[in-house]
């Protein structure tokens, strides 16, 4: 196993279901999250249930998880505001006067948008990169799209080595300006670093082709999933479906 | 099966913009030969050694004539899947080589595209990353290796496709003086023919009983690499300077 990337190096049944099965189940699963009506709040309630058994039984850390949520603050952000700026009757919460139909936007926003955020962390921590390529090249995704996948996972540190070198350089010669004066030279230097990544991408292309490269990329991965992999896996989503079903019919 | 490793005849480009990059070029390479291609920047040595495998020239499309031949072969668009096959090239920016996810991934490129598959595509990765030293690190991503094992991966991943040409493009450069010798080990243990570009004069001394000097788009001076570094007149002409304190006649050179 490689430290890489978002994956927490451990050895679990989560870590060894193989990455297409996980693809799908996380595809469903969010499907399934998404579909529930808000109102039919135990469901969410099972939902959460099941991904924190999985996150225990995938022994990813909830500190790792945790911290890795602030990617939904943006979003978190916006929900909040929701009770506020949306019309309609108003409920009465603490002395404030809220929109009801904005409050259920709100609980919609921030319990579908954690519930997947967290999925997608569960998928993130047990699963190498390069399994996860090989994994969307199973599910038939096109080769070229894997391909501009796989470049990004390989070069992501280049350019951002790149950056920080920049931004040493920068420093190194009395550069202070705080947070937004490096925004401002960031925007500035992203012109040299595209051109600088072009330059590379061409190198890049010339080293494949005196390999052979004809416009095909070789294959990634070797080996299916087996059906009682696929089983184990998909598991959860199904549970999810039926529980997505169940609300959908409690609420109508 | 038959001829010199390398025989360029006549060689001469011009890039698309019009600048002209060779004018003329004629050398022959035998097989086993080790050859430094030395000289100052801008004096052609990379665009040359891209005309070996077809990647410049006109075989590629560009402006140019003149003829190569690999190994008995002509280089001709027909032949380009067994031109690259034959000489492989290695380039100065690791970075650049390695572009797949993992270390096995990138060595199996090469093999791939020839059209191994499973236990042999395997059995071919392996070999080459023991040809290197590297078969430990088989399942790392290339940006978690330093830069002198990511050299030696670059390596591995030519020597994959088993070339009569091996061509590297200053394989010493930003290494430190370990890693310079560990390579230097590998290159001397390997048995193919090799052209090696680069500004290191120590490490062609300890590695290439013959070089090459080229000099603005031309090969100005063949001979053995211990005699044109002792050229004092020669070096100076062409911006060529040993280390200080370097004496290329008092150290042992690969001379058998």
């Amino acid at each position: 196993m490689t430290g890489d990337g978002l994956l927490v190096a451990v050895d679990s049944p989560v870590h060894r279901i193989p990455a297409q099965v996980k693809l799908v189940a996380l595809f469903v699963f969010v499907l399934a999250v998404v579909s529930t009506p808000a109102a039919v709040f135990w469901a969410f309630g099972v939902y959460a249930g099941m991904l924190v058994a999985a996150v225990a039984v995938a022994k990813v850390p909830a500190p790792v998880v945790s911290r890795r949520l602030a990617v939904e603050t943006p979003f978190i952000v916006f929900a909040l505001l929701l009770p506020f700026v949306a019309t309609g009757p108003q409920v009465s919460v603490l002395g404030l006067e809220l929109s009801q139909s904005g409050v259920l936007g709100a609980w919609n926003v921030l319990a579908k948008g954690t519930l997947g955020v967290i999925a997608a962390i569960l998928l993130s921590a047990t699963t190498a990169p390069r399994e996860l390529l090989a994994g969307l090249e199973r599910l038939r995704l096109p080769a070229t799209l894997v391909a501009i996948l796989s470049f990004m996972v390989r070069y992501l540190s280049v350019v951002s080595d790149d950056l920080h070198r920049m931004r040493v350089a920068r420093e190194s010669r009395g550069y202070m300006g705080g947070r937004v004066g490096h925004l401002k030279a960031v925007a500035g230097g992203v012109g040299a670093l595209f051109v600088r990544s072009f330059e590379r991408g061409e190198r890049v292309h010339l080293a494949m082709r005196s390999r052979g490269y004809t416009g095909r990329m070789p294959l990634l991965s070797v080996q299916g999933a087996s059906r009682g992999q696929w089983m184990h896996g998909v598991a959860i989503s199904v549970v999810a479906v039926v529980v997505a079903v169940a609300a959908r019919m409690v609420s109508s | 099966m038959s001829g010199p490793a390398i025989q360029v005849e006549r060689l001469v480009f011009a890039y698309p913009d019009g600048r002209q990059a060779l004018f003329g070029v004629d050398f022959t390479v035998e097989r086993g030969e080790r050859v430094a291609l030395l000289g100052p920047n801008g004096a052609g040595k990379t665009t040359l050694v891209l005309h070996l495998n077809g990647i410049l020239g006109s075989v590629a499309g560009g402006t140019g004539s003149g003829r190569i031949q690999i190994g008995g072969t002509g280089l001709h668009r027909e032949h380009l899947g067994e031109i690259r096959r034959k000489v492989g090239l290695v380039f100065q920016d690791p970075d650049d080589q390695l572009f797949m996810p993992t270390v096995r991934d990138d060595v199996a490129f090469g093999p791939a595209n020839l059209g191994l598959r499973g236990a042999e595509l395997d059995d071919r990765v392996h070999e080459a990353l023991v040809q290197v030293g590297m078969q430990d690190h088989a399942d790392l991503a290339p940006h978690h290796l330093s830069f002198g094992q990511r050299r030696r991966v670059a390596v591995a991943t030519v020597l994959a496709m088993r070339p009569e040409v091996l061509v590297l493009d200053e394989p010493s450069s930003n290494l430190d003086p370990a890693a310079r010798r560990e390579l230097a080990d590998i290159l001397a243990g390997l048995d193919v023919t090799l052209l090696m570009i680069t500004h290191d004069l120590p490490y062609a001394l300890q590695l290439c009983e013959r070089s090459l000097l080229m000099d603005d788009g031309r090969i100005v001076a063949d001979g053995k690499t211990r005699d044109l570094l002792g050229d004092a007149e020669l070096m100076r002409a062409h911006r060529l300077e040993l280390p200080y304190g370097f004496n290329p006649h008092s150290v042992p050179g690969p001379e058998r």
